[in-house]
């Protein structure tokens, strides 16, 4: 005590020698501050101030150091020194001195001291720590004010390690018998709880004691931690409500002190405290929010003074109620509220209320509509900042009809931004609507977001347009008009485009620009080698360009420029750039190489090789990640962990994938234009995606649907004219008139139906985050099912074009049953649709039929008889089922082998018919069927019928045999030897060999779309090549599939656009997916089988049904 | 609340508190910004401003421009209540206060502010108990005799009953 005593003494002198006068303190207008201050002003140029300033810091530095400055003196100092600090001038030599005066000035001097430390440092200085033990001591202090001036600086400051030193001395103010140490206590552990949440954990029970305060502010204090508390685990304070709404009550029943009172409101900033906790307990949770309900309605009621203060309430109200769970009354009051809000000449209100309708409009998009006319005026409203918002509203409520006008505003917007930050956010939108609403305007995007905007943006545009949409013509159509207006903007001013736009151009221009019909190569290239010679063109982009060059260098003109170019860029120091350079004189040189097109990643040339090499015994390639599994197969212990290694390989893939457009034209710079571009990228990453996307039912699907809606319904400003509307647009909001002409009211109505087409009626329409939970592309897609089929209802013959499951589920149905004896015993039950479709199998099948017997014919006319008799004498149990053509196996002058094949479901049944051609009976006949001696990897399992021994004369026995596919081959051979005797004579044998074609194997495998996609993953053999595609019809895939489909057996699992999937399988399980995709004029397919070979044989066999076509 | 300046129409920082930790370079460089931007704005216009991922809310007083920063989610409007309610007791304190009082008295006004503000946070929004903290604290200043003249009475008492 002595102590204070002391100190008190020791400040008697300055506190006497003090100027008096209280409170309004103008004192300081003598003192040396004062002076400084007046001497500033007094100045006139930037430099006189620096001088004046470096002057007065060496002052203040040289009085601070020295030992007989008086604390009161170096109070002063302090506060030259913080006036130094704001002026923006460093005087970090004084900071020290802050502590120091802080640990050992009077309580005057301290109270200087900590503000001067708590404006110099802030909570990482190192410098911190030495106030810990100041801090220690003020809070044991007896006098209130030393502890309240070491409450306030810990909580806006304190070094997070040094928290537990001081933490219970702070816990212990939270029972200080005054309220304003209390406050202060708990916004010190708030503090501590921001900074360091583990800390404080165990005073969670005191919280509660501070929210029971009897004052209003240390309660008040209180809500800061638990807003903070409930935005982490709202579950965990649910039984607050009740005392939080309590609470509420009787504030806003006006039972605090008149203390508390703002503008005769009562504690709004309580109110809004509270109104901010009960949305976030109320949210997803009835039983909650209807705790609420009353207290919310009363806060609403009371709200009526028209006042800043009530409406900051009001607002805080509205949006609480839009976040709990709705009320129809509430929400009634609240719409009505925000539509004040929005209706308010007071534009601090208009914006408030334009965010207010940004939050709710997802709920209740309706609410826009009502307020369409006043978003349109907000539209063009002076103040950005209005204009801003009102485009965030707008972009809350973009559907595939009214984009096309948003975006315009949005990028009239972008032309007159000048912030980076909202100009990098707004791209980051505008992309975002094109990419789910592609169109032209992504030009505009790219010259003005220029290389500002995320380097992912230009990325996945290019993407889209690589991978376009369902219909090739709209593709078509959207990669020439990219073309044409990027050749358009090259011929105009190509030194104002940003380089990411150049680079996107070149890409663009170099895939697409052979589309254009008048487009000449070589004045594309001329372009293009103008882009090299500007100035500013980065070494990037030149190898973007030099990149699309080597994809156009053909005809004469072409290769003189290039030619100009090597000569330039051969010497150039950058080695990518030469290195373009080289391939691009090399290619333009060498046509024949130009012509080779791109790489053929499938090495479908080497085709004939492999399987040569096949045959002559040696192993199937693998790919590593299956020889590692089989590796891992091989440890019986190591199984299970290793066999995850593949779907690990495959997401690292699509990840990768991700960035495939512009990776991929950087990395395979000799890829040229022609060919299928996921094929360029590396083996599996695009397809696999292509097939996630197409087929997963939340995959990128579902957020690509509104481009269908773009591209197939009808918008109301045509999709590629939105200049007409953008021209009006601009007059408008370039000429504010303040008398509205009816003309440019009938604009604005012109404007608000195209805004907010969509809104009203169909509220299902795509708002954000709400999306439509069935793809529309599904739906569109049943729809489309449900016409063919009906089609084929009527006209049974047109059929062929369109396959449905349907037809393919009563074809796989059909196959084990008798199908050409009694076809209209199958589906007795059946409907009439259903009968059709049969009907047409029936058709087809019969014209399999018809074929035979053709062949037969063409080849071996005396054989015909025989053919017909040989097939009475099939076994009973296939004689209703179709058979292969009876093919003559070999004969000798006694007997005459012959053999067919039935395809049953799950196998196929071969029959060998042995005709007894001689006069006498044979006798120990003995029939050995085997895959062959050599090629030991073509075996088939035979499960022979009771043998037959003897055959009468010009008679006919008949074996027959069961065969499964061990191992695939694109043709099974059978080797048979037949043992016989005739009488008397010695034993002969006779050899054969019957080739069996692998698609007599093949059966469709039926399958849903969704198991499809989780068998590709698991799938680990896998084959691609280009086929030919039938090109005599409107829809070639469709006809092309079709025609696999017919010869192959294969199932048409789904057709989306311009992929396909099918399926079939081995008989006995062994499943060979197939995907396939049109491009540039090819079917690119990709086949994936877990059995070896499989996809291989598949595809020899599909080459050869497509060439025979 | 992330950070409070105050500014004088000609640009000058009259005041500055952060809430959150910020390089030297950093204040520098986001004061000169939005002073700039502010002064820029016309009086009819919008009482907030989008900057970066924050919200400005301002409001001029006379000669003087007072700018808080919040988060996007915040209540612009109560946020301009709290610097008229920071205005509100500046006056009371000065009385009719004028910017020249806040430039030659800014410790005040910071002791002012760190009561009525505390890490950003509304600490005490009572006018009342705001100056009569204020007040207490400058009492010691004030009426120094009577401290004084207490002080001894107390510890004569306690301690020492002879004379000092």
């Amino acid at each position: 005590m002595s102590d204070v005593v002391e100190k008190t003494l020791t400040a008697l002198p300055s506190l006497l020698s003090l100027d008096s006068q209280p409170g309004s303190a103008k004192l300081s207008s003598t003192s040396k501050l004062g002076n400084l201050i007046r001497g500033i002003t007094e100045l006139t140029s930037k430099h006189e101030e620096e001088k004046l300033i470096q002057r007065e810091l060496t002052s203040i530095k040289d009085q601070v150091s020295s030992p007989n400055t008086s604390m009161r003196q170096m109070k002063e100092l302090m506060v030259r020194a913080i006036y130094c600090e704001m002026l923006g001038y460093e005087a970090s030599f004084s900071y020290i001195h802050a502590i120091k005066l802080a640990q050992q000035g009077s309580v005057l001097d301290k109270r200087v001291g900590y503000l001067a430390v708590s404006l110099f440092l802030n909570e990482s200085h190192e410098l911190l720590l030495l106030l810990v033990n100041t801090v220690l001591k003020d809070l044991q202090s007896t006098n209130l004010i030393e502890v309240c001036m070491a409450l306030t600086v810990v909580s806006q400051m304190f070094p997070k390690d040094m928290i537990p030193a001081i933490l219970p001395l702070v816990e212990d103010k939270l029972n200080h018998p005054k309220e304003i140490i209390r406050r202060k206590a708990v916004l010190a552990l708030y503090k501590f709880y921001l900074i360091a949440p583990n800390q404080v954990q165990h005073i969670h029970n005191k919280f509660r004691k501070a929210l029971c305060d009897k004052d209003p502010g240390v309660m008040t204090a209180s809500l800061h931690i638990y807003l903070q508390l409930i935005k982490e685990n709202s579950e965990g304070y649910k039984d607050l409500t009740a005392s939080f709404v309590t609470i509420l009550k009787q504030v806003v029943g006006g039972k605090l002190p008149m203390d508390f009172n703002y503008h005769s409101v009562p504690a709004p900033w309580l109110q809004i405290q509270l109104l901010r906790i009960l949305s976030l307990l109320g949210k997803n949770d009835q039983s909650t929010s209807e705790i609420m309900y009353e207290v919310l309605d009363e806060s609403l009621r009371r709200a009526e003074m028209n006042h800043n203060i009530t409406y900051a309430i009001l607002y805080e109200c509205v949006k609480c109620i839009y976040t709990i769970q709705p009320k129809s009354e509430l929400l009634e009051k609240a719409a009505k509220c925000i539509g004040n809000f929005v209706l308010s000449p007071k534009i601090n209100l208009k914006y408030l209320g334009l965010k207010a309708l940004t939050y709710v409009v997802q709920q209740d998009p309706k609410l826009a509509l009502q307020h369409q006319m006043t978003i349109i005026e907000c539209l063009d409203h002076p103040d950005l900042i209005i204009k801003r918002e009102t485009l965030e509203l707008l972009f809350r409520i973009t559907n595939g009809q009214n984009v096309t006008v948003i975006v315009e505003k949005m990028l009239d917007f972008l032309r007159i931004s000048k912030d980076d930050y909202t100009t990098i956010d707004l791209v980051g939108k505008v992309a975002e609507l094109a990419e789910k609403y592609p169109f032209e305007t992504m030009n505009t995007v790219f010259s003005l977001g220029g290389d500002m905007m995320q380097p992912d943006i230009p990325n996945s545009f290019l993407k889209l347009l690589s991978e376009g949409f369902d219909s090739d013509e709209e593709d078509r159509k959207l990669r020439l008009f990219a073309v044409d207006s990027y050749v358009s903007l090259l011929q105009s001013e190509p030194n104002k485009l940003p380089q990411r736009f150049l680079q996107v151009i070149s890409w663009v221009l170099g895939e697409y620009s052979h589309l254009s019909a008048e487009l000449e190569p070589a004045t594309v290239m001329t372009l293009l080698s103008k882009l090299l010679d500007l100035k500013h063109t980065s070494s990037e982009t030149k190898s973007w360009v030099l990149m699309a060059m080597t994809k156009l260098c053909e005809g004469g003109v072409a290769i003189s420029v290039a030619q100009d170019i090597y000569e330039t860029h051969s010497s150039s120091m950058d080695t990518v750039l030469r290195q373009r350079a080289q391939e691009l004189q090399h290619l333009s040189q060498d046509s024949e190489l130009y012509l080779m097109g791109g790489v053929d990643s499938s090495l479908s040339f080497l085709d004939g090789f492999v399987s040569e090499a096949l045959a002559a015994g040696a192993a199937p390639y693998k790919p590593p990640h299956q020889r590692q599994e089989e590796l891992a197969q091989a440890k019986a212990l190591s199984l299970e962990p290793y066999s995850l290694s593949l779907p690990i390989s495959m997401s690292s893939c699509s990840i990768a994938d991700r960035q495939s457009p512009t990776l991929m034209s950087m990395s395979s710079g000799l890829s040229g234009d022609s060919t299928d571009l996921s094929h360029k990228g590396g083996s599996t990453t695009l397809k696999l995606d292509g097939v996630k996307r197409v087929w997963g039912r939340e995959g990128y699907l579902a957020q690509r649907e509104p481009v269908e809606e773009t591209a197939q319904v009808e918008v109301p400003s045509p999709l590629r004219s939105p200049s007409q509307q953008a021209e009006a647009d601009s007059t408008q909001s370039q000429t504010p008139t303040p008398t509205v002409t009816p003309e440019l009211e009938q604009d604005k109505q012109q404007l608000a139906s195209s805004l907010f087409v969509g809104l009203g009626s169909q509220s299902s329409v795509c708002l954000m985050g709400k999306s439509d939970p069935t793809p529309q592309r599904f739906r569109r897609k049943a729809q489309g099912r449900a016409s063919s089929s009906g089609a084929s209802e009527k006209t049974p013959t047109s059929l062929g074009s369109t396959p449905s499951p349907v037809d393919n589920l009563l074809c796989n149905s059909l196959l084990d049953s008798n199908l050409v004896s009694e076809p209209t015993n199958q589906t007795p039950q059946a409907s009439q649709s259903l009968d059709t479709t049969n009907g047409n199998c029936h058709e087809e099948l019969t014209d399999v039929k018809e074929n035979n017997p053709s062949l037969i014919h063409n080849n071996e006319e005396p054989d015909k008889p025989k053919d017909l008799c040989l097939s009475s004498h099939l076994p009973t149990e296939l004689s209703g089922l179709s058979h292969s053509e009876i093919t003559p196996l070999c004969s000798n002058q006694s007997v005459n082998l012959s053999a067919c094949h039935v395809q049953k479901e799950d196998s196929l049944q071969l029959v060998i018919f042995i005709f007894n051609s001689s006069d006498s009976a044979l006798q120990q006949m003995q029939l050995q069927v085997d895959s062959g001696e050599l090629k030991v990897n073509y075996c088939l399992s035979l499960i022979t019928d009771s043998p037959v021994e003897e055959v009468r004369s010009h008679s006919v026995a008949v074996c027959h045999y069961s065969v499964t596919v061990k191992r695939p081959s694109v043709h099974v051979e059978v080797l048979g030897m037949l043992s016989y005797q005739l009488p008397g004579g010695t034993p002969q044998t006779i050899q054969f060999s019957h080739k069996l074609p692998l698609t007599t194997f093949i059966r469709p495998l039926t399958l849903s779309t969704e198991e499809y996609g989780s068998m590709w993953l698991a799938f680990s053999q896998d084959t691609k090549q280009n086929l030919t595609l039938i090109n005599d019809d409107q829809d070639p895939l469709t006809t092309t599939l079709n025609v696999l489909k017919k010869k192959l057996q294969l199932h048409v699992v789904e057709i989306i656009g311009v992929e396909g999937i099918v399926a079939c399988q081995l008989v006995q399980d062994q499943p060979c997916l197939m995907h396939c995709r049109v491009h540039a004029g090819t079917l690119a397919v990709w086949l994936r089988s877990p059995v070896p070979d499989l996809p291989d044989c598949l595809l020899y066999h599909c080459q050869r049904a497509l060439q025979e076509h | 609340m992330q950070f409070m300046l105050l500014f004088s129409r000609q640009g000058k920082l009259r005041l500055q508190k952060w809430y959150v930790p910020l390089s030297d370079k950093e204040r520098k460089k986001i004061s000169r910004d939005l002073v700039q931007t502010i002064l820029a704005r016309k009086p009819k216009m919008c009482s907030f401003l989008e900057w970066r991922d924050l919200k400005i809310v301002y409001k001029r007083y006379a000669s003087l421009y007072f700018c808080c920063a919040v988060e996007d989610q915040d209540n612009e409007l109560i946020t301009l209540e709290i610097i008229h309610r920071y205005v509100e007791l500046l006056d009371k304190y000065f009385g009719s206060v004028c910017e020249l009082d806040i430039i030659f008295n800014f410790e005040k006004a910071y002791f002012i502010l760190d009561e009525f503000l505390l890490g950003g946070e509304a600490q005490e929004t009572s006018k009342k108990n705001v100056l009569k903290a204020i007040e207490q604290a400058d009492l010691l200043q004030e009426v120094h005799t009577h401290i004084f003249s207490t002080t001894l009475i107390f510890l004569k008492k306690k301690y020492n009953p002879g004379p000092l």
